[in-house]
C-alpha cells in the first residue's frame, strides 16, 4: 500500500467528503441520515478483513480477475509510436468494469441489512451488473433507465429482465441517464428503510464516489503489478474513457503519486464541442447536481442541459468530482473525441486486434490513436478496456448504414 | 417583528403555500400567487423551477418542466417576487428550490437579489446543514432566513443540526419520500411534531401529501403551520393561465380549515 502522506494525491477526499471544492454531500434531509451510516459502514467494511476477503473471492472466482494486461502488437505498428496495451476489463463476467463496484457495494448492502437494491443505468452495462449481483445474492432489483436508453440499449434491457430485474423506464427530461438518476434518487427517498442504492459511477454523494473509486481501483492496482511483472516498469500514459470517470478513476488512482505516469481521461464531443456533446469538463462549470459538486453541462442559470453521445454510457452532464479535482490540480490532463472518431477508433480496434470494444472505450482508443503517433516508440501506453461491444452492434450498424 | 414571525403569531395555525414560478408561464404567475393571498395564504412558497427537481414527485416535476418550457429565467422568478412584494407588502415570501439555480451565480449574489425582490427566507432542498457553508453564511448576512426541513428519518441526535442556524420556522416533512405522495398516518405526524416541537425555538410547519382541507385541519391541531403544494399545482396543471379561481377556492377552504382547528380544543 502507497503510504498516505500529506503530499499525496491518493488521500482525498476529506472527511466532509471533499476533493478541494468539489464533491460533497447535497442530498435531502431524508437521505443524509443514510448517507452518514453508509459512511460509517463503509469504514468498518473497509478496515475489516473478511469483507475485502469476499470481495477479492468473488472478484476471483465469479468475476473473472485478475484480467489480462494486453500488449497490441498490430494496432502498435499501425499507429507507428509509442507501445500499446490494454487493460481487458471487457473480459469481466457481463463484459464491463462495473461488476466490479457491484460486487463490493452488495456486499456493502448486505452487511447494513439492506433488502431491497436499486440502480440507474445509461449504456445498461451497469443496470445489467446490479441485476447479476442481485440474482447472484437473491435481492430484488430495480433499474431505472431513461426511455431512450430502452431503446437504444435493447439487448441489456433482456439481459436484466432475464436477470430478474425489475426494468422501469424513465420518461422525464431526454430520457438519458441523468433522468434515470433522479428516478432512482426519488424511489430511494421513499424507500431508505430497507432499500441500498447502487449507483454506478464514481459520482453521486459522499461516500459513493470513494467507494466507487476504491472498489474498481482493483483495475489500476491489478495493472500497475501486472505492467511491473511483465517489463519492469510503469506505462507512460494512462488512458481511458469518462462518463461518470469510474473506470478512469479504478485505473488512475493506485498510479496518482507515480510521477513518472501521465494520464488522459477522455470524454465524449458527440457531435463535436460547438454542437451538443457530453463533455462536462471541456464544456461545463462547476455546480450542484445528484448529491456532489462538480464539472457539468449547464446555462448560465443553473439549469442542466442534455449531453448526448453515441455511447449511451458517456452520455452524461456531469463528472465524478474526483475528477473534477484532478482536472484543477493538473495532475490529469482530459480531451474529448467525438461520435465519428469514436466509431472509427470502434473500427480500428476489430480490425487490427480482433477485439470488439464497448462505444465507451472506443472513445479511449480514438484517443490513443491520436497520441501514440506522437511518442517515441520506447514509451508505453495502457488503456482501459472497460467493455466489450456485444451491446453495441446493433447501434455501430445502424451508425455505418447496415441493417441486420 | 419579520413577516414571516408575524405569520406564526396571529393565535392560530398558518396557511402555507407552494406553486412554482413561472407556471405555466411567468406572466401567469401574478395572479395565482394574488389568488392565494386572497385566499387567506399566511406564507407564500415561490418555487424556483430547475430540470432535475430530484425530491419531487410529477406533479411538480411537470409544473417545473412547463414552466423552463415556457422560457421562465432566475432573472424571471426574481421579478415575480419583488412585484408580488410591491402588491403585497406585509405578506412573507419564500422562494424554494435546488441548490445548483441558487448558488450558480455565488451564494452572496442569490442572497442579494433576495433582499433586493422583498423575499423572507430559502428553502434549499439539497443542502443539508452538512453543506451549510454553500449557502447558509451568506443569508444569514444578508437577514434572510433559511428554511430547513426535517423529515421522519431525522432523529433526535440529528435535530439539532437541522435547527442550527435556520430561522422563520421549520418544515417538518411527514412522509420519507417525494412531493405529492400519499399524507403519512396522522399518529406519526402527531408525534413527530410534539417531538420536534420540544426542541424547537421556531415555528414548525407541516407538509407533504397535504390535500384536503381535512387532512390540513388534522394537522393543524398539532403544528404551528400546514403546507400544500400538489394540490394547487394540479390546479394550475388543469387550468393553465386561467388557474386563479380555482386556487382561491381551494386556498379559501384549506385555509378556513386551518385557521379554525383549534377553536373550541381548550
Ligand atoms: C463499458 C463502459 N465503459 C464506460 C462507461 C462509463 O462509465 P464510467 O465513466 O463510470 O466508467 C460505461 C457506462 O455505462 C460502460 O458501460
Amino acid at each position: 500500500m502507497n503510504a498516505q502522506t500529506p503530499n499525496s494525491f491518493r488521500n482525498q477526499p476529506d472527511e466532509r467528503g471533499h476533493f478541494g471544492q468539489f464533491g460533497g454531500r447535497y442530498v435531502a434531509e431524508t437521505l443524509m441520515p443514510l448517507i452518514l451510516d453508509l459512511e460509517q459502514e463503509y469504514r468498518k467494511a473497509k478496515a475489516d478483513p473478511a469483507f475485502q476477503a469476499e470481495f477479492d473471492d468473488l472478484l476471483e472466482h465469479y468475476v473473472g480477475r485478475p484480467s489480462p494486461l494486453y500488449f497490441a502488437p498490430r494496432l502498435t505498428e499501425e499507429l507507428g509510436g509509442a507501445q500499446v496495451w490494454f487493460k481487458r476489463d471487457e473480459l469481466n463476467h457481463t463484459g464491463a468494469h462495473k461488476i466490479n463496484n457491484c460486487i463490493g457495494q452488495i456486499l456493502l448492502a448486505m452487511r447494513m441489512g439492506k433488502t431491497r437494491i436499486i440502480a440507474e443505468t445509461g449504456a445498461g452495462q451497469h443496470g445489467v451488473a446490479t441485476a447479476t449481483v442481485c440474482a447472484r445474492f437473491g435481492l430484488p432489483c430495480v433499474i431505472f433507465m431513461g426511455a431512450t436508453d430502452v431503446e437504444r440499449q435493447k439487448p441489456n434491457v433482456f439481459r436484466m429482465k432475464l436477470l430478474g430485474a425489475e426494468v422501469v423506464p424513465v420518461t422525464a427530461g431526454a430520457g438519458t441517464l441523468k433522468d434515470a438518476m433522479n428516478e432512482a434518487l426519488r424511489d430511494w427517498v421513499a424507500n431508505v428503510h430497507n432499500t441500498f442504492y447502487i449507483i454506478g459511477t464514481a459520482a453521486g454523494p459522499h461516500p459513493y464516489p470513494e467507494l466507487v473509486r476504491d472498489f474498481q481501483s482493483v483495475i489500476g492496482k491489478e495493472a500497475r503489478a501486472q505492467m511491473l511483472n511483465r517489463i519492469g516498469r510503469l506505462p507512460d500514459l494512462l488512458v481511458a474513457a469518462i462518463g461518470g470517470g469510474s473506470n478512469a478513476i479504478g485505473l488512475f488512482h493506485p498510479f496518482l503519486d507515480d510521477a513518472s505516469v501521465k494520464m488522459l481521461g477522455v470524454e465524449a464531443a458527440g457531435h463535436g464541442l460547438d454542437k451538443e456533446h457530453a463533455a462536462s469538463l471541456a464544456g461545463g462549470r462547476p455546480g450542484i447536481l445528484h448529491g456532489n459538486k462538480t464539472y457539468l453541462l449547464q446555462d448560465e442559470d443553473g439549469q442542466i442541459t442534455e449531453g448526448h453521445s453515441i455511447s449511451a454510457g458517456l452520455d452524461y452532464p456531469g463528472i465524478g468530482p474526483e475528477h473534477s479535482w484532478l482536472k484543477e490540480i493538473g495532475r490529469v490532463d482530459y480531451t474529448s473525441v467525438t461520435d465519428k472518431e469514436a466509431l472509427d477508433g470502434f473500427q480500428l480496434l476489430c480490425r487490427t486486434e480482433g477485439i470488439i470494444p464497448a462505444l465507451e472505450p472506443a472513445h479511449a482508443i480514438a484517443a490513443v490513436k491520436k497520441v501514440a503517433p506522437t511518442m517515441g516508440k520506447d514509451q508505453i501506453i495502457l488503456a482501459n478496456l472497460c467493455g466489450r461491444g456485444d451491446k453495441d452492434i446493433f447501434s455501430v450498424a445502424e451508425h455505418l448504414g447496415v441493417s441486420l | 417583528m419579520s413577516r414571516l414571525s408575524n405569520a406564526f403569531a396571529k393565535g392560530r395555525p398558518a396557511l402555507v403555500t407552494f406553486v412554482t414560478g413561472g407556471d405555466p408561464t411567468p406572466d401567469a404567475t401574478a395572479s395565482i400567487l394574488d389568488a392565494l393571498v386572497e385566499g387567506g395564504a399566511d406564507v407564500i412558497e415561490l418555487g424556483m423551477p430547475f430540470t432535475d427537481p430530484m425530491a419531487d414527485g410529477p406533479a411538480i416535476q411537470l409544473a417545473n418542466l412547463r414552466s423552463l418550457g415556457a422560457g421562465t429565467k432566475t432573472a424571471d422568478i426574481l421579478r415575480i417576487a419583488s412585484e408580488f412584494r410591491a402588491r403585497h407588502p406585509e405578506v412573507p415570501l419564500v422562494l424554494m428550490g435546488y441548490a445548483n439555480p441558487m448558488t450558480i451565480r455565488g451564494a452572496d449574489w442569490f442572497a442579494a437579489e433576495c433582499v433586493k425582490a422583498g423575499v423572507d427566507g430559502v428553502i434549499c432542498v439539497d443542502i443539508p446543514p452538512e453543506e451549510d457553508p454553500e449557502l447558509g453564511p451568506a443569508l444569514r448576512t444578508a437577514g434572510v432566513s433559511l428554511i430547513r426541513l426535517a423529515t421522519p428519518t431525522t432523529d433526535h441526535a440529528r435535530l439539532p443540526a437541522v435547527l442550527e442556524g435556520s430561522s422563520g420556522f421549520l418544515y417538518y416533512v411527514s412522509v420519507a419520500g417525494i412531493t405529492g405522495m400519499q399524507q403519512a398516518a396522522q399518529a406519526s405526524i402527531d408525534e413527530a411534531v410534539a417531538r420536534i416541537k420540544a426542541s424547537a425555538a421556531i415555528p414548525v410547519a407541516v407538509g407533504f401529501g397535504v390535500r384536503t382541507p381535512e387532512q390540513a385541519e388534522a394537522i393543524a391541531k398539532v403544528a404551528d403551520g400546514v403546507v400544500v403544494g400538489s394540490a394547487l399545482v394540479d390546479l394550475v396543471a388543469k387550468h393553465g393561465a386561467d388557474a386563479a379561481g380555482p386556487v382561491k377556492e381551494l386556498t379559501a377552504a384549506l385555509a378556513a380549515a386551518v385557521h379554525s382547528a383549534r377553536k373550541g380544543a381548550l
